[in-house]
């Protein structure tokens, strides 16, 4: 190599020399985040109750037993349900807040803005006993609508925060040019503004539906009889014999959520 | 025809009325109701009291002001040592992975991207008395017995939530290297700072807001945590929220587990707005 070329080499990465063997920390930081997953993958093919060593051979069982439990299927598609009234609010709300904010002055603004944030900064816990003590005041049963409330909350950010930045680098000429060709506001936001967000629109909303799929510990508080599958697992965990059973439907909509992150991610890092 | 003025409150009033009603008022009676006497049933007519018995009775449990500070103790130290292992991976992103960055980020967010629970769940079996651990040892002959104290501790609630936040952790600190003008470490190489020293004196300083970002990102969550000292804590591993939640659910006293809560929303809006004055971090996030 070249005296030449180490110097490009050099300014490209910013002179970010050190001896220290990045890639390796990398590596095994990753080896770290993937073996304890990777491990459970493996428990869930193994023929024994018991989640140990030595493995006792392969089986389909806990995958088979899966579809044969009603109760774990039936707090799966819960989650489903309350993931996508969710996501829709949340996107919905998190789009009217962006508009809002970036192309209109007005008195609420920055208090808007602040509150779109603020559920970021409230422990789950507090905002769990708050929601659960409002609807318990006011009579409304708690319910799988219930949870879908709350998760539109702690999603709004998420989804605000993907919106506005994308909204932000959106020239607002394109909407006055169609104004002035005599859109009225609601049209040019459905025809101009709509189509321009699009895959972020998409990327806000797989967020906001991964955030309200995964979610617990709101969710204890406002779950009824009819479970999301989460705070199903939060109960059932304590049986030990139900393990595998739990972790292979565990691994399987694991492996929907990672694909819905893949997408999410691809939309919105091609998008801005 | 509606004109762009007349649209602004079809875009602005729904947002501001959930998050009013669904955010703020829920809150609010958190704090009305822990400042109610009695734990019976509650009802508009006698919404409105202002006893203090209950944050009395919590200033008069030194037990449960110490578990406050233990489990901020615990959420700082998983936020801290979360940041110091999430740093070099993000270094390493922004400044040596270049065009293959977008695949070691996807790598990164895939661990993110799976159940919290099973997360939680993966430490729980490989700590356990008889888990991944201890079997592996026992079968490969490194020990007879299985070594306790594995599970149900502060140290293992710790370790949990530690590889539960390192994937999120990265992110903030990634966008904020990113963000970091290369121009600026050349002309400290050009004015004789060394690695260490442009390292610290350049680098370093334009990350804070994203370490800064980050340490919110994982102690908030952290700080209010039932569910993983629940599964992996034990009595050892105990923590404030879980006191929350219990009044919520076995014990039953909902103005004293109120209390509790407003007392934990105090501590970390008290902090975040600390941060905000220290750091800009709407420009750390955005």
């Amino acid at each position: 190599m070249t005296a030449g070329m180490r110097g490009v080499r050099r300014d490209a990465i910013g002179v970010g020399h050190t001896r220290l063997p990045l890639g390796l920390i990398y590596a095994a930081m990753l080896a770290f985040l993937y073996l304890p997953i990777v491990l459970l993958a493996v428990f869930s093919f193994n023929a024994n109750t018991s989640l140990s060593f030595p493995l006792r051979g392969f089986t389909l069982d806990w995958y088979g037993q899966v579809l044969d439990d009603p109760a774990l299927l039936a707090a799966a598609r819960n989650s489903l349900v309350v993931a996508t009234v969710a996501a829709t609010a949340a996107t919905a709300l998190g789009f009217a807040v962006s508009v809002a904010v970036l192309r209109f002055r007005f008195a609420g603004r920055r208090l808007l803005l602040a509150l779109a944030a603020a559920p970021l900064v409230v422990p789950f816990v507090v905002l769990g006993v708050a929601l659960f003590l409002l609807f318990n005041i006011f009579g409304v049963p708690r319910s799988l609508l219930t949870v879908a409330l709350g998760h539109s909350i702690v999603a709004l950010p998420y989804a605000s925060l993907i919106l506005l930045s994308r909204i932000v680098g959106l020239d607002p000429a394109l909407e006055d040019a169609a104004m002035d060709l005599g859109a009225s506001y609601p049209t040019t936001l459905r025809r101009v503004l709509l189509p321009l967000v699009g895959p972020s629109l998409l990327a806000a909303w797989l967020t906001s539906f991964i955030v309200s799929f995964d979610e617990v510990a709101l969710a204890n508080f406002l779950a009824g009889g009819d479970p999301t599958f989460p705070v199903f697992l939060y109960g059932q965990l304590r049986f030990a014999g139900r393990l595998p059973v739990l972790i292979a439907m565990a691994v399987l909509l694991m492996t929907g959520t990672i694909i819905l992150t893949l997408i999410a991610n691809r939309l919105r890092s091609r998008h801005q | 025809m509606l004109g762009r003025r007349g649209s602004l409150r079809f875009l602005a009033v729904p947002p501001f009325a959930w998050l009013i009603v669904l955010f703020v008022a829920p809150l609010l009676l958190a704090i009305l109701i822990s400042f109610r006497a009695e734990r019976g049933p509650i009802d508009f007519g006698s919404l409105l009291q202002a006893s203090t018995v209950q944050y009395e009775k919590i200033v008069g449990t030194p037990s449960w002001l110490r578990l406050l500070a233990t489990s901020a103790g615990m959420a700082l130290l998983v936020a801290a040592l979360a940041t110091l292992f999430a740093f070099p991976i993000a270094y390493f992103l922004a400044f040596r992975a270049r065009h293959r960055a977008p695949i070691f980020l996807i790598l990164l967010l895939v661990p993110a991207a799976t159940s919290f629970l099973l997360r939680v769940m993966a430490w729980k079996v490989l700590l356990g008395g008889s888990g991944a651990i201890n079997s592996f040892l026992i079968w490969i002959g490194v020990i007879q017995d299985p070594i306790g104290l594995l599970l149900y501790s502060q140290a293992a609630v710790v370790i949990t939530l530690i590889y539960v936040w390192i994937p999120f952790a990265a992110l903030p600190i990634y966008a904020a290297l990113q963000r970091v003008d290369r121009s600026h470490l050349e002309a400290a190489a050009d004015l004789g700072a060394g690695p260490w020293s442009r390292f610290w004196r350049v680098t370093v300083p334009l990350s804070l807001p994203g370490v800064l970002a980050t340490l919110f990102m994982v102690f908030i969550p952290t700080v209010g945590e039932y569910v993983t000292p629940f599964l992996v804590g034990g009595t050892d591993g105990f923590m404030y929220g879980l006191l929350i939640q219990d009044f919520f659910s076995r014990a039953g006293n909902w103005p004293l587990g109120s209390a509790l809560a407003v007392i934990m929303l105090l501590v970390t809006v008290a902090l975040v707005a600390v941060a905000l004055r220290v750091v800009d971090l709407r420009r750390a996030v955005a």
